[in-house]
């Protein structure tokens, strides 16, 4: 039998990233809880420690998938899992917001309407935030952080919008250039992909100081300040995330990876990508313009 | 084989048997005093018997098929795997079961989150009670009257349930389940309460009425009751809330229409008669023998009796700077609390003149010297 | 490219070449088998710690009067207690059990990602390492209850961010678990199994994952919510701010009642495989098993405000709750049925999976029944956090998902082992045990209905009987799960050897390997023999 039988499904023998991984995910965690504790301003080194370990978990790994496939071990059924997997993983995500967004439906249809004195609400209101008005926006009854302002959603968010949706089309465009074999259209399209979303994450940034310094619109103002920055501020972290991916997806189809008849990598990259851009969609509606 | 299976019969049996002496007991759910309760009481049996009868039938048939259908005994299995019919049948008898109970249980449910009286109109409450959740206390505030006081574990039962206090808690009547200030209510009279806390989620809960509600800080939540018989009805915290959750018992004292009027006037002028008080001067010693009094109802738990507190979750205030300090800063502290901790706004829990008697008695107790008193008076200028 | 040489050489040369030393053998393992049993052991030792938790509980509430621990470390207890449990006992056992046989019941090599595999296993001791350090910390350990609710939780001090950190790496290390057990049951079937020849462990297990993946996530929000409101000011559970803690309640219900069908679905498959076999019967009503696991999967995210009827919903809520919590009976129901109709007619024998089995179906069934009693919201205002709450669980989650899990530690040991287990001790295991968990749990339905709550260190006289009662139970119980883990010991050291079949009438393609299963098995992707497999159209 040969060293890549493809009828075999290949199992590789013996793993030392997943346990680097779990060391890194616990430094970081450690490291964490540590900084958030200290009442003094220690730096989150040992924090920074366990990112570096997970970064270096993530490339090691990787390098060696990306190799035991360019070395053509994997079969058709070793794609089907990763696809699997790739899928399961964009729907625990998806999961993920969703906790968020119903904390965001759950205050503006029932707890802001209750402490203003609606339907179950009135002895609430009466008794306790006397005066309060349950509207959207709100810092709640408390005002915590004071008067805010909210972002005018036909600016900046609008443009970031159009921003992702562009991202979307580029990146389909260069699976298509790479079915078809073009290679160079294909970094082409990749490389436009990886700039709408950096430009998108730069415009975020300046929306969130904005945010701070001119609206007075901060983390800490009541639950529109929680739900806002907590649902765009993951969302950023994941279309930073999906932008590194596909730079190393560009760098992969750079270095020759990839058949037109076979990518899962590349896939699993766009999948990611259409899944933060669905979620920005979800954004935009009911964070920035309802 | 056959014995141990015996064994297990007798063990059922016996905890059947042991069921049923316990219903005289009194450990059954209790009737309770409302006509909700009674509701729910009977809700319950209901319910109950209709498991217990499905349980004697499938447990029956299992029985039943585990002597017969064995091996040892030479029986043959037959090989059939699935029955059209028979599933059909056992779908739809559960769904009937379920359908028959959810009826009276709607019912009940209506009846309390939206009362009617017998002619269908919204039931109209005679008497507002706001019920407040501390750790570990209950405030009732009589919305209508303008009298309102605290309501914590009584002092002995306190002490006794201290580790290592070598009291038989045994010898204590009631033990864990009285307080120094019961609530009074008329029977007889509609009653809306309004349930709210103001640090953690407590649950105020009488089995006798018949339900539990959450006080949830931030939020009102209403529940009803309308109590028939006089007497004296227990209850205690039914959500956790920290560490003395166990010990916020309730106490209810239904009285006849007569004697709560007379209860009322008397509470109405003794909360007049200390309003007076706070512009007197007190003198130290005053304040002081008052103040130990209100220290170790109210600041005890935390702080503790010797005033060492429980570092790192409650700080000690023998010997604290901050106590030693300036005065107006622990008026300011006691007064509005400490957001985010356990320590909690006092303004509104105690009166200024228990205010200013536990400041003045931390201030020189647990070997602290200050030396000086904080009058009620300064205490009432600052809550302005 | 060399590396993966040799590994092709040595998977083929020698089939049972293990990889030697500790830290290849169990650390860097990427077999099914091993990863199984580690999870297995871990299990097995969070059961004897969080058994511990508990007996220190039973010991407290003994008599009244506090005699034995502080009320703040009393709570402690009642959270680890639970948390370690679900989470590092219950929950890893079965994903243990996943490991081993569902690559044996379906013909596959291995699980579909098993560096992943690996992964998720190696991620829980850190995580449970995390959590029960606090125990060491200034203030001590999570002592707000395993549900964690706000404000209380916030008070937790030092080791709210612990706690939080760890329930994600719990949560990572069960979606990637589960990811692993749905690209396996969905992509590695040998080429001629369809779904619905698929043992009902398999089945149930492909929905209890989906219910992992789908509810996990939104446990990771909630805490991370908790995180954000202890440490960077945000509101949600915060009335000032417009937040409210009772969002918190939904979020971890939303993930907290289809949690419990996770852990106990996979139960009703092991049972569902055990009866048919020492019935020497088909198991009755295979189909109808899948469409009410399918059922009850479905149902368990629409249901879980019945924990919360006393929190001041609206009517319409609360109609709508206890009328959804209601229809579960239904499909469970079916389920119950179906295994009395299996044993029907059969021609049993009662070995000591068998026996596991059958009290599982009695005692399971009196905890749903406590559970429809508490569906019906106007009495659960007066069962709510009461010790009924905790006979009713505990029936489910003891007697039923434990059961579950012993059945099958005893159904399928000699497969691992190659060692038959002492059936004497084996039955002594289960009398001892099933004769006190019901010392220990029965009394404490008349304890909540008496009017105890949960959660307290110290309660008042009238209620001491039947806590001594349960204490008892509780202590003899607590040695019993003592004597398993030497029984176990015993069996894996040495013993009588395991013929491959193990039970003559039982089907499957795990008995269709050796006994003990070799380190590798069906690497040849190919089709097996559906004669030889439990369920399905076949028959
Ligand atoms: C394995 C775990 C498990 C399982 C399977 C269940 C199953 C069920 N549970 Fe339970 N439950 C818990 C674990 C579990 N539960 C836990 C841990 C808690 C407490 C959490 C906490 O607060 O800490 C809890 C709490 C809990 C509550 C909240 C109580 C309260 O806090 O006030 C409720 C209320 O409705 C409930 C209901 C049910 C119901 C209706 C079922 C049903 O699925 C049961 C269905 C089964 C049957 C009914 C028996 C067999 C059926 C028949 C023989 C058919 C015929 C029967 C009839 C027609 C009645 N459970
Ligand atoms: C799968 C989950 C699971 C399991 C298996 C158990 C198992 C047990 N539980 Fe569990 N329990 C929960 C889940 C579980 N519990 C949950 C979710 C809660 C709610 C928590 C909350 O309120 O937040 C709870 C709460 C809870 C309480 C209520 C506490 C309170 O409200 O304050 C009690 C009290 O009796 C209790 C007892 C027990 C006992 C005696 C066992 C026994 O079955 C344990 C038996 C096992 C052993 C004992 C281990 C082996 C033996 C040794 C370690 C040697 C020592 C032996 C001796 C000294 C005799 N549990
Ligand atoms: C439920 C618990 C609780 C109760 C009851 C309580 N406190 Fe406190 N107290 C606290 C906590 C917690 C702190 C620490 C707050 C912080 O983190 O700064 C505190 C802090 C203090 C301080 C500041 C101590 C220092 O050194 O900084 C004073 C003074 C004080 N409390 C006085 C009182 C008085 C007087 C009462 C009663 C009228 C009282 N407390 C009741 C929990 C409590
Ligand atoms: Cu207050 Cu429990
Ligand atoms: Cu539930």
């Amino acid at each position: 039998m040969s060293e890549t039988s493809k009828d075999q499904y290949y199992v590789p023998h013996l793993a030392k990233w997943p346990i680097v991984g779990t060391v890194g995910m616990t430094v970081t965690f450690v490291g964490a809880t540590l900084a958030m504790n200290s009442q003094t301003s220690t730096t989150p080194w040992v924090m920074y420690a366990g990112i570096a370990i997970i970064l270096t978990m993530f490339f090691g790994w990787f390098s060696e998938v990306i190799k035991e496939s360019e070395d053509n071990l994997y079969n058709k059924q070793v794609d089907g899992s990763f696809r699997m997997g790739m899928i399961w993983f964009i729907f625990s995500e998806v999961m993920f917001f969703a906790a968020f967004f119903g904390a965001l439906f759950y205050a503006r249809t029932l707890s802001i309407p209750w402490l203003g004195g609606e339907g179950t609400g009135l002895a609430t209101n009466e008794v306790l935030w006397n005066g309060f008005e349950g509207v959207w926006p709100s810092n709640g009854p408390g005002e915590l952080n004071g008067r805010f302002e909210i972002i005018d959603p036909y600016h900046l968010p609008l443009v970031n919008t159009l921003l992702l949706i562009a991202s979307s089309v580029t990146i389909t465009i260069a699976h298509h250039a790479l079915r078809a074999g073009n290679r160079s259209q294909t970094i082409f399209w990749l490389i436009a992909t990886v700039i709408l979303g950096a430009v998108f994450i730069f415009f975020q940034a300046e929306e969130y100081v904005l945010a701070y310094q001119e609206f007075n619109l901060k983390l800490s103002s009541g639950i529109y300040g929680s739900t806002f920055f907590m649902l765009t501020g993951f969302h950023g972290v994941h279309v930073t995330l999906g932008a590194i991916m596909i730079s190393i997806i560009t760098i992969r189809v750079i270095k020759g990876h990839f058949k037109p008849e076979s990518h899962f990598g590349f896939e699993a990259v766009a999948w990611y990508w259409h899944f933060v851009d669905v979620v920005w969609l979800g954004l935009f509606i009911f964070v920035y313009i309802l | 084989m056959k014995k141990a299976q015996m064994k297990f019969m007798m063990l059922i049996t016996g905890l059947l048997a042991s069921s049923m002496a316990v219903a005289e007991y009194g450990l059954n759910l209790r009737r309770g005093v409302t006509e909700y309760s009674q509701t729910a009481y009977g809700l319950h049996t209901l319910t109950l018997w209709i498991c217990i009868v499905i349980g004697v039938l499938v447990f029956g048939a299992m029985i039943v098929s585990i002597f017969t259908h064995r091996k040892s005994k030479g029986y043959k299995a037959e090989q059939f795997s699935h029955s059209t019919v028979a599933e059909v049948i056992w779908t739809i008898i559960p769904i009937i079961i379920l359908v028959v109970i959810a009826i009276p249980a709607t019912k009940a449910l209506i009846q309390m989150e939206n009362p009617t009286d017998d002619s269908g109109k919204r039931m109209k409450m005679d008497l507002t009670i706001k019920v407040t959740g501390y750790q570990w206390k209950w405030k009732y505030d009589y919305m209508e009257d303008g009298i309102s006081f605290l309501s914590t574990l009584d002092r002995d039962h306190n002490i006794a349930r201290q580790k290592g206090s070598n009291i038989d808690v045994n010898t204590i009547e009631n033990y864990l389940l009285e307080v120094d200030n019961p609530l009074v209510i008329p029977v007889d009279t509609n009653i809306r309460f309004l349930l709210t806390a103001d640090d953690v989620i407590h649950s105020w809960w009488v089995p006798d009425f018949g339900w539990k509600r959450d006080a949830i800080p931030g939020y009102i939540n209403e529940a009803w009751t309308n109590v028939k018989t006089p007497g004296i009805y227990r209850g205690q915290c039914a959500e956790l809330c920290g560490k003395d959750h166990g010990f916020m018992p309730i106490v209810v004292e239904a009285l006849s229409k007569e004697d709560y009027a007379q209860w009322l006037a008397e509470q109405k002028g003794e909360q007049a008669e200390e309003a007076e008080l706070v512009q007197t001067e007190w003198t130290k010693e005053q304040l002081m023998a008052k103040g130990e009094e209100v220290y170790n109802a109210q600041c005890g738990t935390c702080h503790q009796a010797s005033g060492a507190g429980m570092p790192p979750a409650f700080p000690a205030l023998a010997g604290s700077e901050f106590v030693n300090g300036p005065a107006t800063d622990q008026i300011d502290l006691v007064l509005n609390g400490k957001p985010g901790t356990a320590m909690q706004a006092f303004g509104n829990i105690l009166s200024e003149t228990d205010i200013a008697a536990a400041i003045t008695y931390t201030r020189n107790s647990f070997g602290n010297t200050a030396g000086d008193v904080v009058q009620p008076a300064t205490v009432k200028s600052m809550k302005q | 490219m060399s590396h993966d040489i040799t590994h092709n050489e040595i998977g083929h040369d020698h089939h049972d070449h293990k990889p030697k030393g500790f830290v290849k053998r169990w650390l860097m393992t990427t077999n099914h088998k091993d990863i199984g049993t580690l999870y297995l052991v871990f299990a097995l030792a969070m059961f004897i710690l969080g058994g511990a938790m508990a007996m220190v509980i039973r010991l407290e509430l003994f008599q009244p009067g506090l005699q034995f621990i502080e009320p703040h470390f009393f709570n402690q207890m009642t959270t680890m207690h639970a948390l370690v449990m679900i989470f590092g006992a219950v929950m890893p056992a079965f994903v243990g059990l996943a490991n081993w046989m569902i690559p044996l019941m379906i013909g596959a090599p291995d699980m579909a990602l098993p560096r992943m595999n690996n992964w998720s296993f190696w991620i829980l001791p850190f995580a449970f390492t995390m959590l029960l350090a606090t125990f060491f910390m200034d203030g001590g350990a999570p002592a707000g209850g395993w549900t964690m609710y706000p404000p209380l939780v916030l008070q937790g001090g030092h080791n709210v961010g612990f706690l939080v950190f760890a329930v994600h790496m719990m949560g990572i290390s069960s979606i990637m678990g589960a990811i692993n057990v749905i690209a396996t049951i969905m992509n590695m079937r040998a080429p001629n199994v369809g779904y619905l020849n698929m043992p009902l462990f398999v089945w149930t297990w492909l929905i209890t994952a989906f219910l992992l993946i789908a509810v996990m996530p939104v446990l990771a929000g909630a805490v991370t919510m908790v995180l954000t409101d202890r440490y960077f000011a945000t509101s949600f559970f915060n009335a000032a701010g417009g937040g409210d803690p009772v969002l918190f309640q939904h979020l971890f219900w939303f993930f907290g009642h289809p949690e419990v069908y996770i852990m106990i679905l996979p139960a009703f498959g092991i049972v569902s495989e055990i009866i048919p076999t020492f019935a020497r019967k088909p198991l009755f009503g295979y189909v109808s098993m899948v469409y009410a696991t399918a059922a009850i999967a479905f149902l368990s995210f629409i249901v879980w405000a019945h924990h919360m009827f006393s929190v001041g919903m609206p009517l319409g809520g609360e109609l709508y709750f206890m009328y959804a919590t209601m229809m579960i009976a239904v499909p469970t129901g079916v389920k119950i049925f179906n295994w009395v109709a299996t044993m029907w007619k059969g021609s049993m024998t009662f070995e000591t999976p068998m026996l596991w089995s059958l009290a599982f179906v009695v005692l399971f069934s009196i905890g749903g029944f406590s559970g429809v009693m508490m569906a019906l919201a106007p009495v659960d205002l007066q069962y709510h956090d009461t010790y009924f709450i905790v006979a009713h669980f505990h029936y489910v989650l003891v007697t039923g998902a434990v059961y579950g899990i012993i059945a099958g530690v005893y159904y399928w040991l000699p497969k691992w082992s190659g060692h038959m287990y002492s059936e004497r001790l084996g039955k002594i295991h289960f009398w001892w045990s099933t004769i006190s968990v019901n010392v220990l749990f029965f009394p404490q339905h008349f304890l909540g209905l008496a009017g105890m709550p949960r959660r307290i260190p110290d309660y008042s006289t009238q209620f001491a009987e039947f806590n001594m009662m349960s204490s008892i139970g509780g202590f003899a119980f607590g040695l019993a799960q003592v004597f398993f883990v030497y029984i176990v010991w015993k069996t894996v050291r040495g013993g009588e050897k395991a013929t491959d079949q193990v039970w003559d009438d039982a089907k499957g393609l795990e008995w269709t390997v050796p006994s003990p299963a070799p380190y590798h098995t069906f690497e040849e992707f190919g089709p097996v023999d559906l004669d030889k497999m439990a369920h399905g159209k076949i028959h």
